[in-house]
């Protein structure tokens, strides 16, 4: 059983499409959105309807704080660019993308893993888990083996020792982490369909579950025609160039 | 857990006598036809009263180990159980002296030294070119194979950059042999190569003197000692201990990482290059700093900083050994100068990099000229004196660019056995162009493209 885990989709078609025939080649045979399934990107419907595909056949989806603010939380608070992209995405959706955001949870929990965008110890802040106070927060709040998150863009491994303390690692692209069960894991997996490491390479990561390994990737895709259909639907360059830049 | 012994039967695996017992693990011969490799099961101590440690450094052992590329410089991993409920790894049983005894019988004349101090330190270099740090370097981890090759075991305590770094939040008292360990360990940096050689360089001494530079600290003030105090002199304790090799203990000994030796290539170099070893202070000290400049380095070293240090494989490649190989009597000036051009290249790419001319002359009784030049010391001073021509506008420090004249009768084997000797990363050649004079390296060129383990470039002035 191989999980594949994803997260920061941003409406990136092109993306998580890589990553998924990625993670399909690779054997993965369950799968995790970590919310942000929106925003930024110039393909939301298409995106969101690939995704409930997932859902229908037993994917964990979680709601991200963009996706929270297509469904109508105010934008007030959010910068001029994901403000922007924010109210483009609401004249895109329809009924059934919307409906499908909405039955989304904040949190899932399975077996021993907990599935949240941001920080689990409160989920509906979207609290950034940008260091080890955070970082122990969340796992704390977690109470799971692992607690797979997204919403910083950068893939990290925090790891509990027996300190008790997380230690931050940056994984290294490709090669299988052994994830001993006698630990607390919080992997932050990276953004699929925004990267900003000055790497444009989509992010992801995927769970060994019977060989107890987690993998961080970075998958090659066709950024240029992601950043060609933002500019064709009139988005903030800088959206564009982002996806070209990786940052 | 059930108390085992021989005869106890573990994954399929049947134990054999127990050939070790320590305070994180007990290890086993393995009994039975299994296979060729003799094989031995470590079994960590576990359970309640056992430190956690253990536990995280058979969790840090088996992904080291999983991670290393199958060489002879360590045991291959053959199997491991799980942490949680059966936790043992299954290696090769590395048959081999132990450098354990070999120090018990310190002081070592020095050519032992260079025997055993070189082989270590190139199986030191290949961990550390895959991105792993020992981190216990002490001699009851090495062994040596019949061959002569050295092997590190035991991998608990190591660090793999790949991988989360499962002891960095042990720092409160620092893991490994106080004995051995380096200043920036002994205040909880884990990430520095460097470490492992200031650790050679502790068994450097005690191989040459019979004593330990720093004793045995009971207390972390008395391991954070080495932070400003110098060891006293090997030459000081074994007057038998030559310049060159002072030199290269406390070079590795330096408390400022940055002062050390950059590869533990190097150091493998320099152990049989004696006369290459460039001589500073350190060679001539006949006693440690006095009681002022210690004082000085106390009130320093409140302030120590950990020299900077990039990722263990891209400071070796920031520490490379360039061999330029010369015809003898090479006169093809556009050559020579092209060869000097490419020289200063990997130069300018690389600040740590070092430069060893090497030419190849056939062995004396071969000779067949007359006066001079036949006689075997009066052909290897000439041959010198061209090369030291060649590199002199290079305008190096002696040791970045070293001169060797190599004696053999086939120029191309000499040259590719002291590239694997000395583990050297690139060769530059001058295109071979049958010049009657050099008919001894006419198609060493081609030869040395086809069959030598490292990067290899031949240079050709453009007028050619």
């Amino acid at each position: 059983m191989k999980l594949a885990l994803f997260a920061d989709i941003h409406s990136n078609l092109e993306a998580i499409t890589a990553c998924l025939g990625h993670a399909k080649l690779l054997g993965a045979d369950r799968y995790a959105f970590l919310g942000d399934l929106v925003g930024y990107g110039a393909d939301p419907v298409a995106v969101l309807e690939l995704i409930e595909e997932y859902a229908n056949n037993g994917a964990v989806v979680v709601l991200g704080n963009h996706d929270a603010a297509v469904l109508g939380r105010p934008v007030e608070a959010m910068n001029v660019n994901a403000k922007a992209s924010t109210l483009w995405t609401r004249g895109q959706i329809g009924k059934r993308q919307r409906a499908f955001l909405e039955s989304l949870p904040l949190t899932v929990v399975g077996e021993d893993m907990l599935f949240v965008h941001a920080s689990a110890s409160t989920p509906e802040n979207w609290t950034y888990v940008t260091g080890s106070a955070e970082a122990e927060r969340s796992i704390a709040a977690g109470n799971a083996r692992f607690v797979f998150a997204g919403h910083v863009h950068e893939q990290k491994l925090y790891f509990i020792g027996t300190g008790g303390r997380p230690m931050p690692f940056v994984p290294v692209p490709g090669v299988p982490i052994p994830t001993a069960r006698c630990r607390q894991w919080l992997a932050i997996v990276g953004s699929a369909g925004q990267p900003r490491d000055g790497n444009n390479a989509a992010c992801y990561a995927l769970l060994d579950l019977e060989r107890e390994r987690l993998t961080f990737f970075r998958v090659l895709y066709d950024h240029g025609s992601a950043a060609r259909k933002i500019r064709a639907a009139g988005l903030p360059e800088r959206l564009a160039l982002r996806l070209e830049r990786g940052a | 857990m059930t108390t085992l012994g021989p005869g106890s039967e573990i994954d399929g695996f049947l134990l054999g006598e127990r050939i070790h017992t320590g305070s994180m693990a007990s290890v086993y011969r393995l009994m039975g036809p299994r296979g060729q490799l003799p094989l031995i099961m470590k079994i960590p101590r576990l359970g309640p009263g056992e430190r956690a440690v253990n536990v995280i450094g058979f969790e840090v052992c088996r992904m080291v180990l999983g991670a290393l590329a199958q060489s002879t410089h360590h045991p291959t991993l053959v199997a491991y159980g799980d942490v949680e409920t059966t936790p043992y790894l299954v290696m090769e049983y590395v048959q081999g002296a132990r450098l354990g005894d070999r120090v018990e019988r310190g002081p070592l004349p020095a050519e032992e030294v260079v025997h055993l101090g070189s082989a270590l330190a190139l199986a030191l270099h290949d961990l550390h070119r895959q991105d792993v740090i020992h981190l216990d370097l002490k001699p009851t981890n090495v062994l040596y194979r019949v061959n002569g090759e050295a092997v590190l075991i035991d991998f608990g305590l190591a660090h793999h950059r790949h991988y989360p770094d499962l002891l960095a939040e042990e720092l409160r008292f620092p893991v490994g042999n106080w004995v051995y360990m380096s200043p920036e360990q002994a205040l909880g940096v884990r990430s520095d190569p460097r470490t492992d050689i200031y650790s050679l360089g502790g068994i450097l001494y005690e191989l040459a003197t019979g004593r330990l530079p720093f004793g045995r600290p009971r207390s972390i003030a008395e391991l954070r000692r080495r932070l400003y105090r110098d060891p006293v002199p090997p030459r000081a304790l074994n007057s038998a201990t030559p310049e060159w090799l002072q030199e290269i203990i406390l070079r590795c000994l330096e408390a400022d990482a940055g002062q050390r030796y950059a590869s533990a290539e190097q150091v493998a170099f320099d152990l049989v290059h004696p006369s290459r070893v460039a001589l500073t202070e350190r060679a001539s000290r006949t006693r440690a700093a006095g009681w002022w400049t210690h004082l000085r380095r106390r009130v320093q070293s409140t302030h120590f900083e950990p020299a900077p240090c990039p990722p263990p494989s891209r400071q070796l490649q920031a520490a490379r050994i360039v061999v330029v190989a010369l015809a003898p009597k090479e006169t093809n000036e556009p050559l020579r100068a092209a060869l000097r051009s490419a020289a200063r290249d990997a130069l300018a790419a690389d600040p740590g990099c070092r430069i060893a001319c090497v030419t190849v002359v056939p062995p004396a009784a071969t000779l067949s000229g007359e006066g001079e030049e036949a006689t075997a010391t009066g052909r290897h001073v000439r041959r010198l004196v061209e090369l030291r021509r060649w590199g002199k506008p290079l305008a190096l420090p002696e040791e970045r660019l070293t001169y060797h004249v190599l004696e053999s009768e086939k120029p191309a084997e000499a040259l590719i056995e002291y590239v694997k000797l000395n583990d050297v990363d690139q060769i530059l050649i001058g295109a071979s162009r049958g010049v009657a004079h050099a008919h001894l390296f006419a198609g060493v060129c081609n030869r040395i493209v086809a069959q030598a383990p490292c990067s290899v470039s031949v240079v050709r002035p453009r007028a050619e």
